[in-house]
């Protein structure tokens, strides 16, 4: 057993409650499960706009040249008579990028979940700094109404795509949104990883030294070991992005060439010189792919924890997931040229790169197989969270397979930049990181607010956006293959892909159910929380610490002393037990043998 | 009033599962509201389970079967191509036994194991043998993609000068493109954006003084010689574009501030590739596509579409701007006289000059 940090002389000042106002237990709070609540509340109204947008792009595409009157309702002067402009579809294009990675995703998901069960599965009464976390969400709610505001703008909102390549996005003259929507999309950014460093910190400082006694590191659930190692990515690499938007700021309007260079727009001959793109391109990238691991290895946390829970059985090679965590977080930082290959790199940096990306394919693999091994000859508990995290495990394989061609420099010249990319990314981060999420508030819901959810409203939400999400993706690659770039308003100036317009018409059909089905979530999310069934202290029988505190929510978690770990998080349906669970805290009984591991 | 209609539908299927969730809380009200599930809800979801693999594969199957001629895996026209399509299709060939067999586990497993009161799951926790298969497999697995797949990414983007390849420069701009002969001297003048001067036409900014850059000849189709390697140049003059020539396998950013490259040999005129059955088929399916479209807009008293004829193209494929959607070249291939032939019929840049 390694070494634990001993806290609870120093932390059970906080065991008893305070007198809390309204403005500090439900604004400013520094709880970390009002935290969490205030994160996932605000993720998913992200969300909603985040999806509503899709949909509206879906429309455009499957109908591009029949007026709509719900464009005209939504978009006001943007779709003059009903008619999308041809601006406003890549402002949608970069707006829904940068919410539903960001906000939803990286926020919304970890963001909620770190913060609820790292101290509650670790044993601690809150984060290191609850302060910190607290600044941590405004900073996060600061920037969501930043980014919401830049619609609202007379130029329109950034319009560059999500990944705001320069000249696009640094010259107004090249676009409208490049404007004052860019510098709100940037400052709305910079808060944003300010908000996120602050969050990661919190939370490595907290996984690392307030763990209670007995909870060594080898004996954390495989949650906590994703929620770490996610932030420890965050630290590393959202700086980078925060230097890359800083450069951008100073290149939009000090003046300044860092990524410009020999420019001639609209009849004048810019003054920048000596700067290059491709080193945005870079910046961007050494945050944009681990940003997918940041979006992904919570879901899989979760889906882990879900999975062993709802299959009474032990998580398969607990050793190989958490090193499999770690390699995939160590590889991710050395992986982003595949971005790139034909951004004018070197060649010889594209061999490099295809390298260290396909071998990134090994440790998913491993996560895979382990996945489908636990399941073997489980006694499966089918709720809808466990729904959710077996349609992840599909998702992420099929996704994750295509990864094998788009990770490959000589394939990724012809299909780069198409709608195969947009199938790919959706379904191995979009979609199975959506799946996590959901899989989360499914299983904590009475964690998080002591009530349950409908499981049969939950049934509906999973099979209908299961089989929509294959629909929408899954057609989507052949599309891309047969050559139709992303990003276009319309295709009818290219007769060239006439044929694949009814797959379009279907895709956007399927889209527009799975958007219809997500207001089933909505309905049960809200009415649950103030009518749902009330929950009793551990309604899934699971192993870990979060369960075995009270209900009823205070600040410190646990009355009196926090309960101490004897063993592992995944003891379940263990010989020599009657029940088919044993929770952390339950001492080993006389001879048994904890589970080397 | 499609408007219309179609916030009418949104509305009743709204209003439809409104009501399916009222029928759902009806039901439950006096039933078990244990919002945990029970064996019978396993029961249920795990046929679902099974069902949900049929539609995987049915989904697949149907792909496929509609849209699978659709793709750009086969009959590509440049040399280098072949060696594409063929990598893409072990690629797929590999992911589709994969993803066919560990789809049926994942599901099947959800099926069988389904839970049941008083049943205890296996203690079984780990299995280092086990493990150290799936770890090994896809590494070899990968390690012969990666192995092939460097070869070919090496062959594609290693420019062999000694074959004296035709340079060509790619120029683009919102939101067109222009293409640049090097003429006689088959070498590209010098040219800058600060050189642009829209007063005497130079408008890709060429050095005047550049002995290399009087017979440079600059047009708005590309034509290309069949079996000729082609060298291109690629320069944008705003923000980023990029080249992209599906057809060819081909696709190269244009960068402003640096000068980027890709070279292939075209090996299929555009003529031949016209009578390709292949290629054939989809025009007539696409003309076919377009007569329906032109049939509903002259019902509106709008004008019908045009034929549609195979054109290759080079397209904008990097995100540019407003009409990021139509910047659009025609690409040509044809034999070597009918390229002469056209090549000299077309203006040198010292002849293009405006005099003032």
């Amino acid at each position: 057993m390694s070494a634990h940090v001993d806290n609870h002389t120093h932390e059970d000042d906080h065991g008893h409650h305070h007198k809390e106002t309204f403005v500090t237990k439900y604004i400013f709070s520094q709880d970390h499960k009002m935290i969490a609540k205030q994160y996932l509340i605000t993720g998913i109204i992200m969300g909603i706009i985040g999806i509503l947008m899709s949909l509206l792009m879906r429309m455009q595409i499957a109908w591009p040249e029949k007026p709509n009157a719900i464009f005209e309702a939504l978009l006001g002067k943007w779709a003059p008579g009903g008619v999308m402009d041809a601006d406003i579809y890549l402002a949608l294009v970069t707006i829904h990028g940068t919410i539903m990675v960001f906000f939803v995703l990286t926020a919304g998901l970890s963001g909620t979940f770190s913060n609820l069960l790292i101290p509650l599965q670790i044993g601690a009464r809150d984060m290191a700094s609850g302060f910190l976390n607290m600044v941590s969400y405004w900073l996060f709610f600061l920037s969501s109404v930043i980014m919401v505001i830049s619609f609202f703008v007379e130029t329109g909102p950034a319009a560059a795509g999500w990944t705001v390549y320069p000249p696009l996005s640094a010259l107004p003259l090249a676009q409208g949104g490049s404007g004052a929507g860019m510098t709100l999309w940037l400052v709305s950014m910079a808060i944003f990883i300010a908000s996120s460093l602050l969050g990661s910190l919190n939370y490595i400082v907290t996984v690392l030294n307030l763990r209670t006694k007995g909870m060594s590191m080898t004996r954390l659930p495989l949650t906590i070991w994703a929620f770490f190692i996610t932030a420890v990515i965050g630290v590393v690499s959202f700086p980078v992005l925060l230097s890359a938007a800083l450069l951008l700021i100073m290149d939009r309007s000090f003046g300044t060439s860092f990524f410009l260079s020999d420019i001639f727009i609209q009849g004048e001959v810019l003054h920048y010189q000596g700067g290059s793109p491709v080193l945005f391109e870079h910046l961007f990238w050494f945050l944009g792919h681990p940003e997918v691991y940041i979006v992904l290895l919570p879901a899989l946390g979760i889906t882990s924890e879900v999975i062993a829970t709802n299959a009474r059985k032990p998580i398969f090679g607990y050793r190989a997931m958490v090193a499999s965590i770690i390699a995939i977080a160590f590889l991710s930082t050395i992986v982003w040229g595949h971005h790139m290959f034909i951004s004018g790199m070197n060649p010889f940096l594209g061999s490099v790169f295809t390298f260290t990306t396909l071998l990134i394919a090994i440790p998913s693999a491993v996560k895979a197989f382990n996945y489908i091994t636990t399941l073997w000859k489980g006694n499966l508990q089918l709720n809808p969270a466990m729904l959710f995290s077996i349609g992840l495990v599909s998702t992420f394989i099929t996704g994750g397979l295509t990864g094998i061609i788009l990770g490959d420099s000589a394939l990724d010249i012809n299909v780069h930049d198409t709608y195969f990319v947009v199938a790919h990314f959706h379904l191995v981060m979009g979609i199975s990181a959506l799946y996590g999420l959901f899989a989360g508030v499914y299983h904590w819901f009475p964690k998080m607010f002591g009530r349950m959810l409908n499981k049969n409203l939950g049934y509906i939400h999973f099979w209908v956006t299961a089989v929509c999400a294959y629909g929408v993706f899954f057609p989507m690659h052949f599309i891309g293959m047969a050559g139709l770039p992303r990003r276009y308003y319309t295709n009818s100036n290219f007769p060239l892909f006439d044929d694949t317009q009814n797959v379009q018409i279907l895709i956007t059909i399927f889209a527009l159910v799975a958007g219809l089905v997500q207001l089933v979530f909505l309905y049960n999310f809200i009415h649950s929380m103030f009518y749902g069934k009330k929950t009793v202290k551990n309604p899934w029988r699971s192993n870990t610490l979060e369960w075995t505190a009270p209900i009823e929510h205070f600040h410190g978690n646990w009355e009196g002393e926090i309960p101490h770990v004897h063993r592992w998080a995944y003891d379940y349906s263990k010989p020599g037990h009657d029940e088919d669970f044993v929770p952390q805290n339950i001492p080993l009984k006389k001879g048994e043998e904890e589970l080397q591991h | 009033m499609t408007g219309l209609l179609t916030i009418l539908i949104l509305l009743g299927i709204t209003i439809a599962i409104w009501q399916m969730v009222k029928i759902f809380d009806l039901a439950q009200a006096n039933r078990d509201t244990s919002q945990v599930a029970n064996d019978k809800d396993n029961s249920v979801n795990a046929y679902l389970m099974l069902a949900f693999l049929g539609f995987i594969y049915f989904i697949t199957i149907i792909s496929f079967v509609l849209w699978g001629d659709l793709p750009l895996v086969s009959n590509s026209a440049s040399e280098h191509g072949p060696e594409i399509d063929r990598l893409m299709v072990i690629s797929m060939v590999v992911i589709f036994i994969v993803q066919t067999i560990t789809q049926f586990l994942l599901h099947y497993f959800a099926f069988k194991y389904k839970g049941e009161k008083g049943r205890k799951a296996l203690f079984y926790a780990d299995n280092d043998k086990l493990e150290f298969i799936w770890t090994i497999i896809p590494v070899i697995v990968l390690a012969g993609l990666i192995m092939y797949g460097l070869f070919t990414w090496n062959d594609i983007m290693n420019v062999n000068e000694d074959d004296d390849p035709l340079v060509v420069e790619l120029y683009a701009q919102q939101f067109n493109w222009k293409a640049r002969y090097a003429g006689a001297d088959n070498v590209l003048g010098m040219a800058n954006v600060r050189l642009i001067n829209l007063d005497n036409a130079n408008i890709l900014g060429l050095d005047e003084s550049d002995p290399n850059a009087q017979d440079d000849i600059i047009t708005t189709e590309l034509h290309l010689p069949v079996g000729r390697p082609v060298l291109f140049k690629m320069r944008s003059q705003d923000v980023l574009h990029s080249a992209y020539m599906p057809h060819f396998r081909a696709q190269m950013n244009c960068v402003p501030g640096m000068i980027t490259q890709f070279a292939f040999t075209p090996t299929v005129t555009t003529a031949e590739m016209r009578l390709n059955p292949d290629i054939y088929q989809k025009v007539r399916n696409i003309n076919k596509i377009r007569n329906e479209n032109s049939k509903k807009l002259q019902a509106k008293g709008e004008e019908p579409l045009d034929r549609y004829e195979f054109d290759y193209l080079l397209l904008c494929n990097k995100i540019c701007g407003k009409s990021h959607y139509n910047m659009q070249m025609k690409i040509i291939v044809e034999t070597e006289e009918e390229y002469n032939e056209w090549i000299s019929e077309q203006k040198q840049f010292k002849n293009s000059l405006v005099q003032n």
